[in-house]
């Protein structure tokens, strides 16, 4: 984060977060003109502790961008293979001219500063990249920028609803689904979609009978681990994914298997 | 990645029209095969004619016909709403099953039904650049002949090439007796039985499938099955999800009571093809639906296999898988 801050005055966005985690403070901080950069440093020190789960949203939110980012824009000169492409990311409508051979990927996180999706093997292998198009999971490492032309992508910075967190992120929250949180952006996308994809009936290689109609399925853990089998976690946080999105699929409390210290 | 140039095309005319008059041009479908193979240098196209911006709506959709009973999946379908139609879970739930049991629900949701077909061979030889390989560059030998060749073929491989293709669903439509329509840029269409559209090695290894140059694949057609009730697709593999068979088998049964009109049989993993089990289909004709009688079709089939030095376990481990699916199919598939 850039310490000169050219931004210094708190968005909307900010406000509202700091006037959920420290209510007591808001007017003194609001009249005293306190700067964003104070504000980022005081959620840094804040660091763990009773608070860790605002502040995994607060991260969240620090994440987005908190204005749409101007594209630095390629002019065909520059480009060999120039294609110009048009569509939407997170509800922004984007338009912008990209080499042949980029990615989604990496045009999301180079070009529109949106580095939430990660890469992880760039080969179709880990599930890092995983973004949603038109409603539906794909892998974003193993698609050119320039074929998503009309389409609508989400990224994770756009999967919750503002500052409310998608039931998804609670409850990774809730289960303590990561470690070093690499595979998380792809997991939670990829687990935002296959709520959707129960919901809509569609089987799996472990569902017991497929020759029935579409109806609306209760996934098990087995379900659950192999329809996610295309998001690997090399620290193997499986259970405690498994058991977030057991929770927000069949509407029921899992219990939690951790607890702070102290 | 080599510089290409991105051409939609959005028709089938000159979708084959340009394919056929630009010479290093190829087709892009799902990409989940082909930008992988342009990252790793290996395919390098100059120019990629995006497909999935047709303006056809068959090529698109899965639909009944063109006889009663039957189902055209059109090739720019993608993998995961082939497996989820009704039209195909009711009636071909063994194709359901094959496609499922590839890749992960991320490259289903990309993959398309002609692209499935089209994608090449895992043989890790073929994927190093820095490796000899008769399919990659003909005539400069087989890197996996004399190296570790655990996943290679123990049917059907030359002395040219013994890898193997790598498609589930490709299996599936094997015993599905499926045709594969295709179109040329003349305007003309042929229809090519499904078991004659891969081929064996042989001595032209660089040759996956009979496909000609400029053709496009625009549908898969299935005709009915007897054998919707009691079909199963198993897939073994080195973890339980996410990878390549070692073998696998879809097995239909045609039954009359517990005894067996016709069993159709097909192994992946085995082969550069899918490998119909000709010879276990033959023996278990007019049987009784026994253990036993399984046994014996598996060890015919499997007793005629070649294997190589690293892959002599593919031997037994088909035999069993054989005997496997032919009972899970018939329990209806239910486990
Ligand atoms: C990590 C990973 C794991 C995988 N695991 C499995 C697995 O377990 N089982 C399995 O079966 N598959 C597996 N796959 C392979 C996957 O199924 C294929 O990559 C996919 O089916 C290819 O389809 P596509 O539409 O993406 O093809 P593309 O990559 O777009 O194209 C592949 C080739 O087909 C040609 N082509 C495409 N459409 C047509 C057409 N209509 N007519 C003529 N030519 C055409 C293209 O020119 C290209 O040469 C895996 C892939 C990855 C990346
Ligand atoms: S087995 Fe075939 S694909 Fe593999 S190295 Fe040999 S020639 Fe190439
Ligand atoms: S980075 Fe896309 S799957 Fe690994
Ligand atoms: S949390 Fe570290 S890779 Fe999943």
């Amino acid at each position: 984060m850039n310490q000169e801050n050219e931004n210094p005055d708190l968005t909307e966005d900010e406000k509202k977060l700091f006037k959920d985690l420290m209510p007591e403070d808001l007017k003194e901080i609001m009249d005293t003109g306190f700067s964003r950069r104070h504000f980022l440093k005081l959620i840094s020190i804040a660091g763990t502790g009773v608070l860790a789960s605002h502040l995994l949203g607060a991260e969240q939110l620090l994440a987005r961008p908190l204005a749409q980012p101007s594209l630095n824009e390629l002019t065909t000169a520059q480009v060999e293979n120039g294609v110009r492409v048009s569509f939407k990311v997170n509800g922004f409508n984007k338009n912008l001219l990209v080499d042949s051979r980029m990615t989604l990927l990496d045009t999301v996180r180079e070009r529109m500063e949106l580095t939430g999706a990660k890469k992880g093997c760039d080969h179709g292998q880990c599930g890092a990249c995983t973004m949603i198009v038109d409603g539906k999971r794909i892998l974003s490492c193993l698609t050119l920028a320039a074929s998503c032309e009309g389409k609508s992508v989400t990224t994770i910075e756009g999967i919750a609803n503002g500052t409310d967190l998608h039931p998804i992120q609670a409850a990774f929250i809730k289960h303590d689904s990561f470690q070093c949180g690499y595979c998380t952006p792809g997991q939670i996308c990829s687990a935002v979609a296959l709520l959707a994809e129960a919901k809509n009936g569609e089987v799996s290689y472990v569902t017991d009978q497929v020759n029935v109609p579409k109806k609306p399925l209760q996934l098990s853990e087995n379900e659950i681990r192999e329809r996610m089998s295309g998001n690997i976690c090399r620290c193997g946080a499986y259970p405690n994914i498994v058991a977030a999105i057991r929770e927000v699929q069949s509407g029921k409390s899992v219990e939690q298997k951790w607890n702070f210290a102290g | 990645m080599r510089p290409f140039k991105y051409t939609h095309v959005n028709t089938v005319q000159s979708a084959t029209q340009l394919v056929s008059t630009h010479s290093n041009a190829k087709f892009l479908a799902g990409g989940t095969n082909i930008l992988d193979l342009m990252k790793e240098d290996v395919e390098r196209p100059d120019e990629l004619l995006d497909i999935t911006f047709l303006k056809v709506a068959d090529i698109k959709m899965i639909t009944e016909g063109p006889n009663k009973g039957g189902v055209s999946l059109g090739a720019l379908s993608n993998n995961t709403e082939t497996a989820n139609h009704e039209l195909i879970r009711l009636n071909h739930p063994l194709l359901t099953q094959a496609i499922l049991a590839g890749a992960s629900a991320q490259i289903r949701n990309m993959a398309t039904n002609g692209g499935n077909l089209m994608q090449r061979t895992r043989c890790p030889y073929f994927y190093d650049v820095d490796m000899p390989c008769n399919k990659r560059v003909p005539g400069s030998g087989c890197g996996a002949m004399e190296g570790i060749n655990r996943m290679h073929a123990i049917f059907g491989w030359s002395s040219k090439c013994i890898a193997v293709y790598p498609s589930d669903m490709a299996v599936a439509l094997a015993v599905l007796d499926a045709t594969v329509q295709v179109a040329n840029s003349k305007g003309q269409q042929r229809r090519i039985a499904f078991t004659d559209f891969h081929r064996l090695p042989g001595e032209n290894p660089e040759k996956d499938n009979n496909l000609l140059p400029g053709e496009l694949i625009t549908a898969i057609e299935l005709p009915p099955n007897k054998f919707a009730s009691h079909s199963y697709y198993l897939k073994v593999r080195d973890r339980a999800s996410y990878a390549f068979a070692l073998v696998s088998v879809a097995a239909g049964l045609e039954l009359n009571g517990n005894n067996i009109v016709q069993a159709k049989i097909a192994l992946g993993g085995v082969a550069h093809k899918p490998w119909r089990a000709l010879r276990a289909e033959e023996l278990l004709k007019g049987k009784e639906a026994t253990e036993a009688n399984f046994q014996a079709a598996a060890e015919a089939e499997m007793n005629q296999a070649k294997p190589l030095e690293y892959n002599r376990f593919k031997v037994e481990l088909g035999k069993r898988a054989i005997v496997r699916a032919l009972d899970m199919a018939m329990n209806n598939g239910s486990k």
